[in-house]
């Protein structure tokens, strides 16, 4: 798993990010990636590498970010911006089916045929790498299988750019998922800058990764690149803004309930639902039935929704079942950290961020982790 | 008339005004590509804005724009709502008092002198009040004005016997799902999105602004947290009185904290 050891290493310059992104679009791929834009590192469609978010890094706090200009040209010194890549494999909102009533009555559905772009994503951070592995998981490992995820995802290739300059909400050591890359990346990489110059340190993990990484210009990998990069992950490893107490998250969850801390979290919480929405692991929809004047037209459409919305929990006749607010956070959190075990065999958290930092008022799913496990611990041992 | 069998009863819709500027109805009379088929499934019986030849009660539908300002809209109200089986209110001055009830917290006599040269020719209540706060109403649409599409989903929802799908959450929900970047995260704008219905699908923040309110408060607003937020991100007590006082002053008045009063 470590960073430097593969034997397929290459490394590459800017020239062969810029072929990269050239050989995938020629291979009919839509390239998605990191770019400068209403200040903010958003995801969106790359036409090529310059578009990259040369030069630009991020400062990150609770219910903050701004975009900086660095003193160097690193391409991936950013961590997670406002969207994830949710956003492209389960889009917000996707037509299911449409039927249409004739002029005799009779009734014709035809289910939505999905022929989804075939994505490259460029610059998956490997907290986000974690966090496909777990929307596959939900999406597709069940019963209940979203065939037009899978086919999204399918033919999804993926580019781990690993971590060198985490921010201030991260905590993916906490999660373990981070700030190497783990499995299910096509290619991974490790930017490198220093005296000997601006390259990245480049190894497939996929048949077709190796395939491509073949067509660009490429040199072996030499040890200094090889070495430098370890150390730029290991160092990362080393300055995670944010902790999770160190306990079994899913037992702190289960126990603390009642905790008064709830209270003192939904006076805070908004219910405004930001930090689902910004969650890269965060799948919930619900149906949205579309009919047109007539009646003779109907769509259903899936769309985004999220536990902190009131019509989450509407049982027709009994309004919401999670009223106040204090059930609607415990719900978001403890479903994170705790229930997800339960249902898909591991944390629903990989520790991005996002939800610290697009929360507007910085309630941060770590700090009230470690109140839970303080409350806890203080109740255990009364002075 | 002859009754068609293939042309069962078409269900009659009336469209009535209150005090309010008529922004609203507009927005039906937006609905360009949607009036044709409209006309053909209802029997638009009553639409002042659109035919100068009212029809008599009852009505399947009602759509009421605009506040109760006075006595005579008072015992209106109460004759159409006696005359409609399915009542839905338009737009902040319908479901909110609207911008006119600023009135609510002054004292309506003065407004009376300045504003009228003969101020005893006008009659008015003291305050502005939301059409609920007179008769029962099945469905409230909040905004100012209300969204095209709400209002067609609203209808067609009636027409199909089904629930209108118009969710009670916030802006923030909009913003995220068009993939806007938070204007208050990530530049410090206040924006009341937080506290604040959705259905204008977040226009102001993709436009780099912030929310400010027009669609009325949502179905959970937590003022007390959200108030310390427009502070830090720079409005003055003012401000924040001003910005809650716009389009839905009544709505976000009742759930404002208690203010010390100045
Ligand atoms: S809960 Fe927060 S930190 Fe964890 S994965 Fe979701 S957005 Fe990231
Ligand atoms: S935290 Fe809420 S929105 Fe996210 S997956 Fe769980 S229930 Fe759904
Ligand atoms: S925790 Fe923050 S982002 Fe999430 S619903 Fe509450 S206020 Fe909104
Ligand atoms: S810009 Fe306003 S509406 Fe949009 S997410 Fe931020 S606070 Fe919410």
């Amino acid at each position: 798993m470590g960073t430097a050891t593969t034997d397929s290493a290459c490394v590459l310059d800017r020239d062969g990010l810029d072929a990269l992104v050239r050989v995938l679009r020629a291979r009919g791929r839509t390239v998605v990636g990191p770019t400068q834009r209403d200040g903010a590192i958003v995801l969106a469609e790359l036409e090529s590498a310059a578009e990259l978010p040369y030069g630009w890094g991020v400062e990150l706090e609770g219910g903050h970010y701004r975009v900086i200009r660095r003193d160097d040209e690193a391409a991936f010194a950013h961590s997670a911006g406002p969207q994830s890549w949710k956003n492209f494999l389960l889009p917000q909102r996707v037509r299911q089916w449409t039927a249409d009533r004739g002029p005799d009555g009779e009734l014709t559905v035809r289910p939505e045929r999905h022929d989804p772009a075939s994505y490259a994503f460029l610059g998956v951070r490997p907290c986000d790498l974690r966090a496909i592995a777990i929307q596959d998981r939900v999406l597709t490992g069940g019963r209940h299988k979203d065939d037009a995820y899978r086919a999204r995802r399918d033919g999804a290739f993926l580019i781990a750019v690993e971590c060198t300059e985490p921010g201030a909400t991260c905590f993916c050591v906490s999660m373990g998922t981070g700030p190497a890359a783990g499995p299910g990346y096509d290619i991974a990489m490790t930017e490198v800058l220093d005296g000997a110059g601006h390259r990245f340190l480049a190894r497939a993990g996929t048949a077709e990764g190796a395939d491509v990484l073949a067509e660009l210009p490429h040199r072996a990998a030499d040890p200094a690149t090889r070495t430098a990069a370890h150390e730029a992950v290991d160092a990362a490893a080393g300055r995670m803004g944010r902790t999770m107490p160190p306990v079994d998250l899913r037992a702190l969850l289960a126990g603390t309930l009642d905790a008064e801390r709830w209270n003192d979290v939904a006076s805070r919480c908004l219910t405004c639902g930001n930090c689902t929405m910004a969650c890269p692991t965060c799948f919930c929809t619900t149906t949205e039935d579309v009919t047109d004047l007539t009646g003779d037209h109907a769509e259903r459409w899936s769309r985004w929704e999220s536990c902190y919305d009131l019509d989450f929990s509407h049982l027709s006749g009994a309004g919401p079942v999670r009223a106040s607010g204090r059930s609607r956070y415990r719900q978001w959190m403890t479903h994170k950290l705790g229930t997800w075990h339960d249902q898909f065999g591991s944390s629903g958290c990989v520790g991005c961020g996002r939800c610290i930092v697009w929360c507007p008022v910085a309630i941060d799913i770590t700090e009230e982790a470690h109140a839970l496990h303080q409350e806890a611990l203080d109740k255990d041992s009364p002075s | 008339m002859t009754v068609d069998a293939a042309t069962p009863h078409r269900p009659r819709l009336g469209v009535f005004k209150f005090a309010s500027c008529d922004g609203c109805q507009l927005t039906l009379l937006d609905c360009e590509d949607e009036l044709l088929p409209l006309a053909g499934e209802m029997d638009i019986a009553y639409f002042l804005e659109a035919s100068s030849a009212p029809g008599p009660g009852p009505y399947d539908l009602s759509l009421v724009e605009g506040s109760v300002t006075t006595a005579e809209d008072a015992e209106r109200i109460r004759r159409i709502r006696a005359e409609s089986r399915t009542l839905v209110t338009i737009g902040a001055c319908a479901t909110a008092g609207g911008v006119q009830a600023l009135r609510n917290f002054a004292d309506v006599d003065e407004f009376r002198e300045i504003v009228y040269a003969r101020p005893e020719y006008i009659e008015t209540l003291a305050t502005s009040t939301p059409i609920a706060a007179h008769v029962p109403v099945d469905f409230e649409l909040q905004g100012c004005p209300i969204d095209r599409g709400q209002l067609l989903e609203v209808i067609t929802a009636f027409l199909a016997g089904r629930r209108p799908d118009i969710p009670r959450h916030s802006v923030c929900f909009a913003c995220k799902r068009r993939g806007t970047p938070c204007v208050t995260v990530a530049h410090g704008t206040p924006c009341l999105g937080p506290v604040t219905h959705a259905g204008c699908g977040a226009l102001c923040p993709a436009y780099g602004r912030g929310c400010y309110g027009c669609f009325g408060p949502s179905g959970s607003p937590n003022m007390p947290a959200m108030i310390p937020l427009l502070r830090s991100d720079g409005m003055s007590d003012e401000d924040v009185l001003r910005i809650l006082h716009t389009f839905n002053v009544a709505k976000f008045a009742a759930i404002e904290p208690e203010r010390e009063e100045p």
